[in-house]
C-alpha cells in the first residue's frame, strides 16, 4: 500500500484538478498557445499487458549505463543497476512503500506556476509510476542513469514521474527518453520531473522527447539548486503533434549555478511551447538559458522565458537566450523574453533572434562543393550542436546526436523532390 | 586545360554593371596574378567565376577546360575543380572544421560510397602540420572565433584537401604577418603542379614574392587593361597605378 500521506496528496490533486479552470484563450501564460490542443477528453488511462521484450531491445541507450529502467505505460519492464553503495533508484510505486519519508520530503513541493497548474493536478492526483533516484552525500555516479518511457496504444495517457535528489557533494547524470510503439497511436503524456541538487553537488538531466507526431505531451520540470550546487536540465524535441513545456530553476543558495538548455527541431505543423522561470532567490547565484529552435515547414514554436531576480538576491548573474532558425517561410517563431530585476549589482541580459540561414554561409558551403540541401541541414545540425555540445559528456552528446539526426534524416528524405 | 575567361560581362542584381569584358587564360600548370585599385572588379571575378547569386552574368563566358562554368550550380562548378579562397570566410557554428571538410570530399564521391576516416585524417593531419596549424583546428567550428591568419591558413588547408584544378586566390595576404605569409604560400606552392593553375588576387607585391607568378595581369573599370610578367608587379609597387588614367575608357 502507498502510504498515508500519498494518498491524501493524490486526493488533493484531484480535487485540485477538478477546481482549477482549463487554461483560456487570452490567459498570459497560454499566449500563442493553440488552446484547442489542450482537449484530452479523448484520452483515458493506459494499460498495458503486452509483450514487452521488443520495447527493451529497443532501448539502447549509452554504453555504460549505471542503471537502465524502461517502462511501457508507466509499468516498468526492465530494469538493471549496477550503482554505487546508497544510491536510492527505485520506480516511484516502489519507492512510495520502500522509502515513503525520503520520497515525502521531495516530492512536488511547490505549485506549478507557468500555467499547467490544473495539468499538474492530473498527474499528481493519478501518478502512479516513474522514477526515485538519492544519491547520497559524497556519492559521485561516474555513469549515466538512464530511463525510457514508450508510450504504447491510441488514447493512452502515461503520467511519468522522475525524482532526482543529489546530496552533498554528490553528482550523477541522469538520461530521460520518451517514445512512442509505433509511429501512429495518438498519447498523451503530463511528465513531472523535479531535480534537487543540494550543496555542492552536481545533477545533470538530459531528456529527449522523441514521440511520434500524433502523440502530446507535456512536461513540467523543476530545479531546486542549492549553495554551490550545479544543475544542467537538457531537452531535445524532435517529436509529438504538440509539446508544452514548463521549466523553472530555483537559485537558492551562493555560487548555485544552473544551465537551462534546449533544442528544439519542429516540422510539419508541429507546435513546441516553451515557457521558462529563472528565479534567482539567493544573492551570488548563476543561471544560463539557451534555446535553440529550428523550424521546418508549418512548425510553430512559442518561447516565453522570465529572469526573475528577487529582493536581496544582489551579484545575480543570470542570461536567457532563444535563438529561433527559420528553415521555412511557413514557419513561425513566437519569442517573449523577459526580466524583472528587484536587487542591486545585478548582471543580466536576455534576447531572442529569428533568422534564416544566411546566404553567405550557404554560398560558403556550396563553393567547397556541397549541395544546397546538405548545406542547409549541416548548417541547422551545427545552430543545435553548440547547445549539444554544452553537455560537456561524449558519450550523452552521441546519444542525443543520434536523435537530432534522425529528425534531420526524416526532413531530408521528404526533401528529395 | 585552362580556365578561360572571355568577354565576361557582370552586373549587381540592380543592374551596375561591374565587370565590362574581362579576358583572361589561366592554363594549367601556371600562376596568375591580378592586380588592380580597389573597386576594379578583381574580387566580383572571383565570385562571378565561383557562381555567386549577387551577380548576373550579362554576356561572354567561363570554361574549365573546355566545360561551360556558368550552366553549373555554385556547388557543381566546386565539384568540377574551381576553388575560391575567400578574402573573407564565413563563420559555420557548430560544424568542426573535420566534418566540413569532410562534406565537401563526400560530395565528390559517388552515392553509396563513404570516405575512408582513417586515410582522411592522416591526411588531414599532414596538410595542418605541413600549414603549422594545431590539431585543435579539426575540432573547432569552422573559422569561428579564428584570427584573421587562422581563416586565411583555413583556406589553404581546404584548398590542400580538395585539390582543385584551379584556384582562386582572393586577397589571401591581406591581413597576414610576414610570417603567416610564408606559411600560406608554402601550402599554395607544394599544390603548384602541371595540372593545376591558379589566380592569385592582390593588391601588393609581397605575396608575389612567395608565390612566384608566371604572368601578371592589372585590372581596371572591370577590365583587364594590361598584362605582363613578373615585372610588371615590380613597376606596379613602384609606380603605382597612375597609368591607369591615361589609360581609362571615356
Amino acid at each position: 500500500m502507498f502510504p498515508q500521506w500519498f494518498a491524501t496528496a493524490q486526493a488533493d490533486a484531484w480535487a485540485s484538478f477538478q477546481s482549477l479552470p482549463a487554461p483560456r484563450r487570452g490567459d498570459e501564460a497560454w499566449r500563442f498557445s493553440t488552446i484547442s490542443a489542450l482537449d484530452f477528453s479523448s484520452f483515458t488511462r493506459a494499460e498495458f499487458r503486452g509483450e514487452a521484450s521488443e520495447w527493451i531491445a529497443r532501448s539502447t541507450g549509452v554504453a555504460d549505463a549505471a542503471a537502465t529502467l524502461v517502462f511501457v505505460n508507466d509499468t516498468l519492464v526492465h530494469s538493471q543497476s549496477r550503482l554505487p553503495d546508497g544510491v536510492i533508484c527505485l520506480p516511484l510505486a516502489e519507492a512510495l512503500i520502500q522509502q515513503p519519508d525520503l520520497v515525502q520530503q521531495y516530492f512536488m513541493r511547490h505549485p506549478t506556476t507557468l500555467g499547467s497548474a490544473k495539468f499538474s493536478a492530473l498527474h499528481a492526483a493519478h501518478v502512479s509510476n516513474g522514477v526515485f533516484l538519492y544519491v547520497p552525500a559524497g556519492v559521485v555516479v561516474q555513469d549515466p542513469v538512464q530511463i525510457f518511457h514508450w508510450a504504447d496504444g491510441d488514447s493512452s495517457t502515461i503520467l511519468p514521474h522522475t525524482l532526482l535528489v543529489t546530496g552533498e557533494g554528490a553528482s550523477v547524470r541522469v538520461i530521460e527518453t520518451f517514445q512512442s510503439t509505433d509511429d501512429r497511436a495518438a498519447t498523451l503524456t503530463i511528465a513531472v520531473n523535479d531535480l534537487i541538487a543540494e550543496k555542492n553537488s552536481t545533477l545533470d538531466y538530459v531528456v529527449v522527447q522523441a514521440l511520434n507526431q500524433n502523440s502530446k505531451i507535456i512536461s513540467i520540470n523543476a530545479s531546486d539548486v542549492a549553495k554551490a550546487a550545479t544543475s544542467t536540465s537538457f531537452l531535445l524535441s524532435t517529436g509529438a503533434a504538440w509539446a508544452r513545456s514548463e521549466s523553472i530553476s530555483r537559485l537558492t543558495g551562493e555560487e548555485a549555478r544552473s544551465y537551462m538548455l534546449a533544442v528544439s527541431v519542429p516540422s510539419h505543423d508541429q507546435e513546441y511551447d516553451q515557457r521558462t522561470f529563472q528565479h534567482h532567490i539567493s544573492p551570488g547565484a548563476y543561471s544560463d538559458l539557451l534555446y535553440k529552435n529550428s523550424l521546418y515547414d508549418e512548425s510553430r514554436t512559442i518561447f516565453s522565458g522570465l529572469i526573475f531576480v528577487d529582493e536581496g538576491a544582489h551579484r545575480t548573474d543570470a542570461y536567457q537566450t532563444c535563438r529561433n532558425l527559420l528553415m521555412s517561410n511557413t514557419c513561425e517563431a513566437n519569442s517573449m523574453p523577459g526580466l524583472e530585476i528587484n536587487a542591486d549589482d545585478v548582471k543580466c541580459s536576455h534576447g531572442s533572434t529569428s533568422a534564416q540561414i544566411s546566404d553567405e554561409e550557404i554560398f560558403y558551403l556550396r563553393a567547397r562543393g556541397i549541395d544546397s540541401d546538405t548545406a542547409r541541414q549541416l548548417i541547422a545540425r551545427g545552430f543545435s550542436i553548440e547547445v549539444i555540445s554544452r553537455l560537456n559528456h561524449d558519450a550523452t552528446e552521441a546519444y542525443v546526436l543520434n536523435f537530432l539526426d534522425q529528425k534531420f534524416a526524416t526532413l531530408r528524405m521528404r526533401d528529395v523532390r | 586545360m585552362s580556365l578561360l575567361i572571355e568577354n565576361l560581362h557582370a552586373t549587381l542584381e540592380d543592374g551596375t554593371p561591374i565587370l565590362n569584358g574581362v579576358n583572361l587564360e589561366i592554363p594549367a600548370g601556371e600562376v596568375h596574378a591580378i592586380m588592380g585599385p580597389n573597386g576594379s572588379g578583381k574580387s566580383t571575378l572571383s565570385k562571378v567565376i565561383s557562381g555567386h547569386e549577387s551577380y548576373v552574368v550579362t554576356a561572354g563566358s567561363v570554361t574549365l577546360d573546355g566545360v561551360d562554368l556558368l550552366e553549373m550550380d555554385i556547388d557543381q562548378r566546386s565539384r568540377a575543380g574551381v576553388f575560391l579562397a575567400f578574402q573573407y570566410p564565413a563563420e559555420v557554428p557548430g560544424v568542426s572544421n573535420a566534418n566540413f571538410i569532410r562534406a565537401a570530399l563526400q560530395a565528390r564521391l559517388p552515392k553509396g560510397q563513404d570516405i575512408d576516416a582513417v586515410a582522411y585524417y592522416k591526411n588531414l593531419y599532414s596538410k595542418m602540420d605541413l600549414l603549422e596549424m594545431d590539431r585543435k583546428f579539426t575540432a573547432r567550428s569552422v573559422n569561428e572565433g579564428f584570427s584573421g591568419g587562422e581563416k586565411k591558413r583555413n583556406e589553404i588547408l581546404q584548398l590542400m584537401m580538395l585539390e582543385p584544378k584551379y584556384s582562386i586566390l582572393d586577397e589571401t595576404d591581406s591581413g597576414l604577418d610576414i610570417d603567416a605569409l610564408k606559411i600560406v604560400a608554402k601550402g599554395v606552392n607544394a599544390m603548384r603542379s602541371p595540372d593545376r593553375g591558379f589566380l592569385l588576387i592582390t593588391h601588393y607585391q609581397r605575396l608575389l614574392d612567395y608565390i612566384a607568378p608566371d604572368y601578371v595581369h592589372v585590372m581596371a573599370g572591370g577590365q583587364i587593361v594590361r598584362s605582363g610578367g613578373p615585372e610588371l608587379a615590380l613597376e606596379l609597387e613602384q609606380n603605382g597605378y597612375d597609368f591607369l588614367k591615361e589609360l581609362a575608357p571615356a
